[in-house]
């Protein structure tokens, strides 16, 4: 118990590791059946684990909690360093709750090499949970790297036609994202050994550097530009998506799953942890391109999501459209929009996850996700129509829902930053719709008349197990918010006041430039 | 209290979608029948009306003044300066509307239990419904814009899915998606709208929110807020009422939505969710009302509405897409009382328009029912004899609609009209339009009637007792809803038709006898309405310098006579119908151009729907394909790797693999360190 108490995070990050090492050694069993069962009941341990955290949790501070801390590499000043806080607890959770959800949601989509399967879904959890508990910066990096080794396997191995493209693609684009990330994070604690006299990745330390930061190059931004690649290619942020679309495609559900739900949040996160309150000046510097990017995100994964004739593919846009929103938010820099962001992190984890489910539920019994293939679903599978629905309506944000909570305050968030910017990001109101109803229709109305699709089966108790968690999720998160910001607050709050002294300064800096302009035109 | 008036047909709808979801959907399970499902549903929305009636008397009993009934359910969000409670409010403008809402919609509800009789999943329908009934209430008694908000997006979903119900069907799909995307468009006006009130005045609930805006004086700016800004926030709240209310530019979708099942389109389409936009005026009006931009804008808008729907209900001859132009023009009519300022004369033409306008789309139900499923006036006629239940009620809300005293519909758009003329935002060229719509609308209201009860049948008709007519049903017209009993239409050995069960007509008698009388609660004068609407509305608004008060019976009068020459005339045009295909014959350039609605669904598939769909697909090949992939996977010749790492994983050594790659990761990263800390 008193490594429970003292090391609760460590136990909670390594136990499904060591779970799924266990597993590993393990007999397979018949189609993977013990595989499978132990992970599930790993998994769900680890998920009650969790519970833990939100108990022990003080949301009226907005100091790292549950801290452990351990020298590791000291000659770089690494140290193995845990804590969470506000901002952490709720991605925490959803990593846990995702997690078993997956597991059960794969029992029937996975016909090869069981035990490795469940092997790395496992210790992808160990990957997730490390990361979003790291408080150092190079332990982040690490955790941030071995996500990216099962996910690679997940899509390489139990993938589609074209997995090896695809994986290939997704470790490229990531692997040169954190590259350059790596760099900055060594030159961070370069300059802790110049200004300090020892080096350091410890977060706290690195909060103290006196990083000059005016201008577009100076050393801040160029630092923040460096980590921005690497979260911009996880969120993804337009243009750097290109290989969301494939990995989605290719991956198996629960790859598909897991990498829309938690991965990509893995890239708001890091803007919010790391880029905001270590680079401020350039943050505030560059907030306005920031926006524009998620803005045309927002607009731009739309569109496309409208014409991809792949169910599958559609969803994959349509989370480019959706953290498209996330990164609007957070770069809004005020708490309702940094709120909202977090919350739709939160939310896109639920309700893409869903359509990613519901979409795999629907492959695995008609082996195709050409949208024109399907047509009046909702007579032959009423229950698979009432969840997709739920989970469309989820998407479009329709309030009562969570997702309307999370885009509304993105938008008024962005709103109070830049009218033009938010009401360009607000068509995205009106496009999600088209392309989820769109889809909508064309798989679920219409006459039923291909005959592969008259006697498909509704969905079994297994499915419903999945998906129920997520459907209550999609309500309760939409009624009742609150539950979940009285938590997040105090820790927002912290992190804002950091960026805000730089963002009223970068603020007088243009207001003085400008002003400049006027009265030479004057003269 | 005020929260169980949402609260009754919320658990009406999660009892009957639960059963339906969970039970009567399931592989063997069974349909409930109407009666059952409809009676728990109707149950619902009654135990509604019964609270808001007694919240009515409540409010009645207290002084003018302090009017108002408050009640927080909870507190929804609230992060930094931003505070949003579940939270209802009852004054005297919208406990109307909770009366209109609960009232029609307990009647629509019981004439569905005999419509909806022979659909084969009664239950879903009646789920729908009470969902329905609950945003709408929710709409209407949310303390703020953000719960107005979520009643509005509520009542678009309902609309949707009930627009769409016999899905099986892609034009009624499609029909669905349309309202829903067209009122989107809408809603992101709103949307913005409540932005910059929350950035104007820090608030969005309508009590604060008013304290703020007129705290300057009637008539008067707050302090530190420009016209230009209320003038914004007037118009980007107005783009949300023309998706909603159906008004020139987005009105597009209304007329599809007939596609949806009859009591539908009386409850959704004509009687209450169509009035919402009304309903967020006359509850801003004292933001509206700050504008005299934003009320031009609106005045016309509605008018142009009111005149453009009016042309095209002339030449429909589908009985219920004349009615949906005509609760579009009669739509823009509210919309012009609001602009000119009298949004007491909108409400009121809310009201006795929820009325007549619910009888005559359920009176047509009746009769597509009676028909067997025929919707083209111009095969019925000489209905009157065989239905006559029926042709009774039509008879008063036809009177009604056309403007004919004392029935309602002719008080509440005279008083529209005066004011159109006499209010110091009013003109004579509005109220020209609005005379020559209310002729237009005598004209092809008549035409309806005439073409439908009058004169001789059209059909062939069938006087053997067929059991399959008694059977048909709207349900037909999806093909695979019907229990079995799909192939007995009848018409190949003609119609029988037959007059409506009790469970229909009763109904129609009750709004009926509203439809007759509802007007008297606003003679001129003495209007009962205008004075309970005072709190909320303030004074009578008065009438501009130079207009003559007895101008007022002057323009009864010629509005009146305008209505009778245009039954007149139609009545004599449809008693001979040779004569009328000469007519239309003789102008066949404008026939054709009203028959396709002036063209405004081609031009809009041509400016937004095809060119974005084309840009869209441009961008995914063009962009995503063509460039970005392009230069990342330039980006070392990944291709080659890919095919090495092909071979690699088929060789089976996945765990070979993996290991190399994490030791290549902790390799390069050693070096790195190691190098460095030299």
């Amino acid at each position: 118990m008193a490594l429970l108490d003292n090391h609760l995070l460590s136990v909670l990050v390594f136990l499904p590791l060591v779970w799924a090492l266990v597993g590993l050694a393990l007999p397979a069993g018949k189609e993977g059946g013990v595989s499978r069962i132990w992970a599930l009941v790993g998994s769900l341990l680890v998920f009650a684990l969790s519970f833990q955290l939100y108990g022990r949790f003080d949301a009226a501070s907005a100091e790292m909690q549950m801290v452990e801390k351990l020298p590791w590499i000291e000659s770089l000043g690494v140290s193995y360093a845990l804590g969470m806080d506000g901002i952490s607890l709720w991605l925490l959770l959803l990593t846990t709750f995702l997690t078993p959800i997956v597991i059960l949601g794969s029992f029937s989509a996975v016909e090869k090499r069981f035990k490795e399967y469940y092997f790395l879904l496992m210790a992808l959890e160990t990957g997730m949970l490390g990361a979003f508990v790291a408080t150092d910066v190079f332990l982040f990096y690490v955790f941030w790297e071995v996500m990216l080794i099962p996910m690679y396997l997940l899509v390489g191995i139990w993938g589609g036609k074209d997995r090896i493209y695809a994986a290939m693609k997704f470790f490229v684009y990531t692997m040169v994202g954190s590259l350059l990330m790596l760099v900055a994070i060594f030159y961070l604690a370069h300059q802790h050994q110049v200004q300090f006299g020892s080096y350091s990745t410890a977060l706290s330390d690195l909060y103290k550097l006196a990083l000059p930061g005016d201008g577009w190059w100076s050393i801040q931004a160029i630092l923040f530009l460096a980590f921005s690649l690497a979260f911009a290619i996880k969120v993804p942020l337009f243009p750097l998506h290109t290989w969301l679309p494939d990995a989605h495609v290719q991956a198996p559900t629960g790859g598909s799953v897991i990498l829309a739900g938690v991965l990509l949040k893995m890239g708001g996160y890091g803007f919010l942890r790391f880029a905001f309150p270590l680079f401020p000046a350039a943050v505030a510097q560059y907030q306005g391109i920031f926006m524009i990017l998620s803005v045309v995100a927002i607009v731009y994964g739309a569109w496309v999501a409208t014409v991809q004739p792949d169910v599958k593919k559609l969803v994959a846009y349509s989370s480019v459209s959706h953290m498209g929103y996330v990164v609007l938010g957070l770069f809004s820099l005020n708490s309702v929009g940094v709120t909202g962001a977090l919350y739709q992190m939160l939310n896109h984890g639920i309700s893409t996850g869903g359509l990613f489910l519901l979409v795999g539920m629907i492959y695995e019994r008609r082996h195709t996700r050409e949208i024109a293939d399907f047509g009046g679903i909702t007579k032959v599978m009423p229950l698979f129509a009432i969840s997709l629905m739920i989970m469309t309506l989820s998407s479009v944000a329709l309030p009562g829902t969570n997702g309307f909570v999370g885009e509304f305050l993105i938008l008024l968030g962005a709103w109070k930053a830049n009218q033009v910017l938010a009401a360009i990001g607000a068509l995205g109101v009106i496009f999600g719709a088209v392309y989820m109803l769109w889809m909508f229709q064309r798989v679920m109305f219409g006459p039923t008349s291909n005959p592969e699709n008259q006697k498909l089966k509704d969905l079994g108790a297994r499915e419903l197990v999945v998906l129920l968690p997520l459907i209550v999720a999609v309500f309760f998160m939409g009624v009742a918010p609150n539950f979940f910001f009285s938590k997040m607050e105090t820790s927002v709050a912290a992190f804002l006041k950091r960026t805000q002294p730089a963002l009223s300064a970068v603020a007088t800096a243009q207001n003085a430039s400008s002003q400049q302009i006027e009265t030479t035109e004057s003269q | 209290m005020i929260s169980l008036i949402p609260l009754f047909p919320l658990v009406g709808f999660a009892v009957n979608g639960l059963w339906y979801a969970a039970v009567q959907s399931r592989p063997g399970g069974k349909s409930a029948s109407a009666g059952v499902t409809g009676g728990l549903a109707t149950l619902a929305i009654l135990a509604s009306f019964v609270v808001s009636l007694m919240l009515f008397l409540q409010l009645q009993a207290m002084p003018a003044e302090s009017r108002v009934i408050e009640q927080v359910a909870f507190n929804w969000m609230q992060i930094g300066d931003f505070k949003l409670d579940m939270a209802f409010r009852l004054d005297s403008l919208n406990t109307l509307f909770t009366l209109v809402i609960t009232g029609v919609g307990t009647l629509i509800h019981i004439y569905s239990i005999g419509y909806m009789g022979h659909d084969a999943t009664p239950g879903k329908f009646f789920a729908y419904l009470n969902l329905f009934c609950f945003a709408m209430l929710m709409l209407v008694l949310g303390s703020s814009l953000p719960i107005l908000f979520l009643g509005w997006e509520g009542v678009g979903l309902c609309s949707y899915l009930l627009i769409g119900y016999w899905y099986a069907d892609m034009e009624k799909a499609s029909a669905g998606k349309k309202a829903f995307i067209a009122n989107r468009v809408g809603d992101l006006g709103f949307l913005l709208g409540m932005f910059l009130i929350f950035t104007t005045f820090g608030t969005l609930d309508f009590v604060q929110l008013k304290s703020v805006v007129t705290a300057a004086g009637h008539g008067a700016l707050p302090a530190g807020v420009a016209l230009g800004t209320i003038t914004s926030i007037c118009l980007l709240l107005f783009l949300g009422c023309t998706g909603k209310s159906a008004q020139v530019p987005l009105y597009v979708w209304l007329p599809d939505a007939m596609a949806g099942p009859t009591p539908v389109s009386a409850l959704i389409h004509a009687a209450t969710m169509v009035t919402s936009g009304i309903y967020m005026l006359a509850r801003l009006n004292f933001m509206f009302s700050l504008s005299p931009d934003a009320m031009h804008v609106i005045a016309i808008t509605g008018a142009v509405t009111a005149l453009f729907a009016a042309t095209i209900a002339i030449v429909q001859t589908d009985i219920k897409k004349v009615l949906a132009y005509s609760t579009v023009s009669q739509l823009g009519y509210m919309f012009l009382g609001c602009g000119v300022g009298a949004f007491g004369a909108g409400v009121f033409h809310v009201i006795t328009h929820a009325f007549f306008k619910a009888l005559l789309f359920l009176g047509a139900g009746s009769v597509i029912h009676g028909m067997s499923e025929e919707q083209d006036i111009l095969k019925m006629g000489g209905l009157r004899s065989r239905m006559p239940k029926t042709f009774f009620v039509f008879l008063i809300a036809w009177l009604a609609i056309c403007g004919i005293p004392p029935f309602s519909g002719f008080f509440s758009k005279d008083e529209i009209l005066w004011t159109a003329f006499s209010s110091p935002h009013g003109s004579t060229w509005l109220w020209a339009i609005g005379a020559a719509t209310a002729v237009m609308t005598a004209f092809y209201m008549t035409r309806l009637f005439s073409l439908t009860f009058l004169g001789q049948p059209r059909f062939k008709e069938s006087h053997g007792h067929s059991q399959h007519a008694d059977h048909a049903h709207d349900s037909h017209a999806a093909d695979d809803h019907g229990h079995g009993h799909g192939n007995g239409h009848g018409h190949s050995d003609g119609i029988h038709v037959h007059e409506s069960p009790w469970v229909m007509i009763g109904p129609l008698a009750v709004l009926a006898v509203l439809s007759a009388l509802g007007g008297f609660m606003g003679i001129p004068h003495m209007s009962w309405l205008e004075h309970w609407l005072e709190p909320v509305l303030g004074a009578h608004h008065g009438i501009a310098e130079g207009i003559n008060p007895s101008m007022e019976w002057t323009l009864m009068g010629v509005s009146v006579a305008g209505a009778v020459v245009g039954i007149l005339v139609a009545l004599k045009l449809y008693s001979n119908l040779g004569a009328a295909a000469k007519i239309k014959d003789a102008s066949s350039f404008l026939h054709k151009v009203l028959t396709h609605k002036w063209y405004v669904d081609e031009l809009y598939e041509a400016v937004f729907i095809r060119p974005i769909n084309a840009l869209s697909k441009g961008l995914w090949k063009g962009f995503d394909v063509a460039v970005i992939d392009r230069i990342v996977l330039g980006f070392g010749r990944v291709s080659q790797a890919a095919g090495q790492a092909a071979r690699t994983i088929q060789t089976g050594s996945i765990q070979v693999y993996a290991l190399v790659l994490g030791l290549g990761l902790i390799a390069t990263v050693g070096y790195l360190v190691y190098g460095f800390a030299r």
